[in-house]
């Protein structure tokens, strides 16, 4: 604040004229700026695909799939946005509790007896069992270590970076576990099970595991929209995300907030998990290829903002799928990182993020 | 005393002479004991050890050389300025497919069928580590400028992305360096003095005192240069941490605010002290490269290159140069030391189940990842602490 020219004053602040920088800076760093520098990356996308003779049918079945991986990436982002705004740190092991999630469900799979296909999706209602049984399994995995790792260095007014160090040790922890008990190959729900695609209107080809990934995933934002919005811990949590010590001045148990977030994360990170494993396969990185789609979808959302971080994961989603259409797919952390670094440049705060944050 | 064992303690000596200087306590006498204790122990290893324990002790000390730098490197940035860089993966291959990709002679014929890459130069050995060290600091310097200047927890995700895309490059572009197929003959300084035939630009007498070794003794040259690389690294990390310039990064870390007040370039420095480990990094990823001799891809891999260098570091002490290189000599014995554990284990996983056994080697990683959270709940400050007071013209008050 140097260098303006103290002749106005209004209210006790001092009004100067405000240098160029600055008043490029207010424009750029906008909520629409964000939006317009986003929307030119995928129209850009969209460009090069359509040069590179990539028709209008399969860039909108490219486009139904990108929601579906956005919805993926957006329950495993509900979560980590969760814990980043209720307990501030980022968690790096939240890739693992994903992982989990998928093994989890197909140890279950293994154990309950098999029922029949439910056609046309590739899976019977033993699969739903262990689904909805390994939810509730991956929250008290996380639960656990932030018993036995977290709640000490919170005990210990441990400064952001150990908790980060911390969370990546976790990650290499908990994926060795997973090393352990499955071993490095890749495993199927249920091994050469056809799948074929529907064809849907406008062309749209999707098969009808996708689509129960999508509805599964609206199902499951709903719950979570009503819990946190309806329910006295919900309203607690987002007050806590919001602003720990006044959370804590009012009255709320924030050691109980914090167990009930890690419980929603990682149920969450399960479900993302499972329908990531029923879409391609289950490996035990594949919760590492997640983490940073969701640290940029949590980004881009602002942080400790649910909503926002579903927004951030559906874009991701999208955009990810439509540069598969003339990229390596292996890229697509490339381009979820290209995106969060626009973030980073256009609007720290991200887009749901309140200015000057 | 023979020919051979003579040259081999001549040359032993020199890393004996630099690890105990860097062992013993700083008091007058260091000097002239290290240089003393050095080459007893290295004469001794030289003339008693069996030649495959010599062998084993030489290569582990090259690797736990590579990682020390690394760790000097990520020093640097975490333990003075407080950058929290979980991508050191991505600069460890920067610099070591930069410098294969300089001295490597580029295919022709047949052979550029088989191995396809952008260009090979076929420069000398210190041109590729050179070349290593400016494209680390080009990217490193390319993903401190959007992130730096925000919270520190954007840069631990930007940059374990950052080592992934990297990691992703190297893997899918076989026209840049031959992946995913390995990246082979990468050419070893003075390799030639062991071939038989003669260095025409070293003098005659090294030729001559080099003249006994056979090709399978060329570890213990690279040995000498890449001690002789990590003290030079060393001094000069440890003396741009004492400078000014080193101070000014220590207040910046603790206190961004009042450094600011004083007038330091808060963004500015970060991204020196960001860069600056990142050449660091680059250098020991050349010097990997000229010793593995064969590169690809799956050598980058965050625990290998990320994650054991951070329970280096924080063993050893972050802040503390000492610290940092003598935690990576311990974590890289701790982690060769647990593939025989793993082994012995094997047996007594059998009889848990058939598949265990296979899986042995993942116990490491969960070793390791235990010892990590270990440190950081019961010691952070690792086993060295950092100094209070690093000015020399404040010693002693």
């Amino acid at each position: 604040m140097n260098g303006g020219d103290p002749a106005n004053t209004a209210g006790g602040m001092v009004l100067r004229e405000k240098r160029p920088g600055e008043r490029l800076r207010e424009v750029v760093q906008t909520r629409a700026f964000l939006l317009v520098a986003v929307a030119a990356v995928f129209v850009a996308l969209v460009a090069l695909a359509w040069a590179q003779g990539v028709g209008g049918e399969r860039l909108l079945s490219l486009v139904a799939w990108g929601l579906m991986l956005g919805g993926i990436i957006g329950l495993g982002s509900i979560g980590l946005t969760l814990v980043y705004g209720v307990l501030k740190f980022p968690n790096f092991s939240h890739g693992a509790l994903v992982t989990f999630g998928a093994y989890f469900t197909f140890a279950l799979v293994a154990l309950l007896p098999q029922g029949q296909t439910l056609r046309p999706l590739s899976f019977g209602w033993e699969f739903l069992v262990a689904l909805v049984l390994a939810m509730p399994l991956v929250g008290l995995v996380g639960l656990a270590v932030d018993r036995v790792v977290y709640r000490r260095l919170r005990n210990q007014n441990a400064h952001l970076v150990l908790f980060a160090m911390a969370s990546l040790a976790m990650a290499f922890f908990l994926r060795s576990i997973i090393y352990i008990l499955w071993g490095p190959d890749f495993h199927f729900y249920y091994p050469g099970r056809a799948n074929p695609a529907l064809d849907l209107p406008l062309g749209i080809r999707i098969r009808a595991d996708q689509l129960f990934i999508l509805v599964l995933a609206l199902v499951l934002m709903a719950a979570v929209y009503l819990l946190l919005e309806r329910t006295r811990i919900g309203k607690a949590m987002r007050a806590t995300a919001d602003n720990p010590e006044l959370a804590q001045v009012r009255g709320i148990n924030t050691e109980r907030v914090i167990a009930w977030t890690w419980m929603i994360g990682g149920a969450l990170a399960a479900a993302a998990g499972t329908m990531y494993g029923l879409s391609s396969q289950l490996r035990p990185e594949m919760g590492f290829w997640l983490l940073l789609p969701m640290f940029a979808a949590t980004i881009m959302g602002g942080i400790g903002n649910p909503y926002g971080a579903l927004v951030g994961a559906l874009i991701i989603g999208v955009t990810h799928q439509v540069s598969s259409a003339f990229l390596d797919p292996t890229y697509g952390p490339a381009v979820a990182f290209v995106l969060m670094v626009i973030v980073l440049l256009v609007r720290p705060q991200g887009l749901f993020g309140r200015s000057g944050g | 005393m023979s020919s051979i064992v003579l040259i081999k303690g001549i040359l032993l000596v020199i890393p004996a002479v630099l690890l105990m200087a860097l062992v013993l306590p700083p008091r007058p006498w260091r000097l002239p004991a290290a240089v003393v204790i050095g080459a007893v122990a290295g004469f001794v290893a030289a003339a008693a050890l069996p030649p495959g324990i010599l062998a084993y002790v030489v290569s582990f000390a090259i690797m736990g050389s590579v990682y020390a730098m690394l760790s000097l490197g990520l020093n640097t940035q975490w333990g003075y300025t407080g950058h929290l860089n979980f991508g050191v993966a991505g600069f460890f291959a920067v610099g070591a497919f930069t410098s294969a990709l300089v001295t490597v002679e580029a295919p022709t014929g047949m052979a550029a069928q088989y191995t396809q890459m952008a260009f090979g130069l076929d420069m000398p050995f210190l041109v590729g580590v050179a070349a290593a060290a400016a494209v680390s600091a080009v990217v490193a310097f390319l993903v401190a400028v959007p992130v730096l200047r925000l919270r520190m927890d954007f840069l631990a995700i930007a940059t374990i992305g950052v080592a992934e895309i990297i990691r992703l490059i190297f893997q899918n572009e076989r026209w840049l360096a031959n992946g995913p197929q390995p990246l082979r003959g990468i050419p070893q300084p003075l390799q030639c003095a062991v071939r038989g035939d003669v260095c025409e630009w070293l003098p005659a007498w090294a030729t001559a005192l080099l003249e006994p070794l056979s090709p399978r003794d060329y570890p213990l040259i690279y040995l000498v240069i890449i001690t002789l690389f990590l003290a030079v690294v060393y001094m000069v990390v440890e003396r741009a941490c004492r400078s000014p310039w080193g101070r000014m990064l220590r207040a910046v870390r603790d206190d961004e605010g009042s450094a600011a007040m004083n007038g330091k370039p808060i963004t500015y420095v970060r991204i020196q002290s960001f860069v600056f480990g990142a050449v660091i990094m680059g250098i020991a990823g050349a010097l990997y490269a000229h010793y593995v001799v064969t590169i690809d891809y799956s050598h980058f891999h965050a625990l290998f290159a990320t994650f054991l260098v951070w329970v280096m570091l924080m063993l050893g002490g972050s802040g503390n140069n000492r610290g940092a290189v003598i935690g990576g000599f311990i974590v890289w014995g701790v982690w060769s030391g647990t593939a025989f554990l793993t082994s012995a284990i094997e047996p007594l996983l059998a009889l848990i189940s058939d598949d265990l056994p296979r899986r042995a080697a993942y116990f490491r990683w969960l070793l390791v990842a235990l010892l990590l959270a270990g440190i950081v709940l019961f010691r952070p400050q690792g086993l060295i602490r950092e100094e209070k007071v690093v000015s020399r013209y404040l010693r002693g008050r």
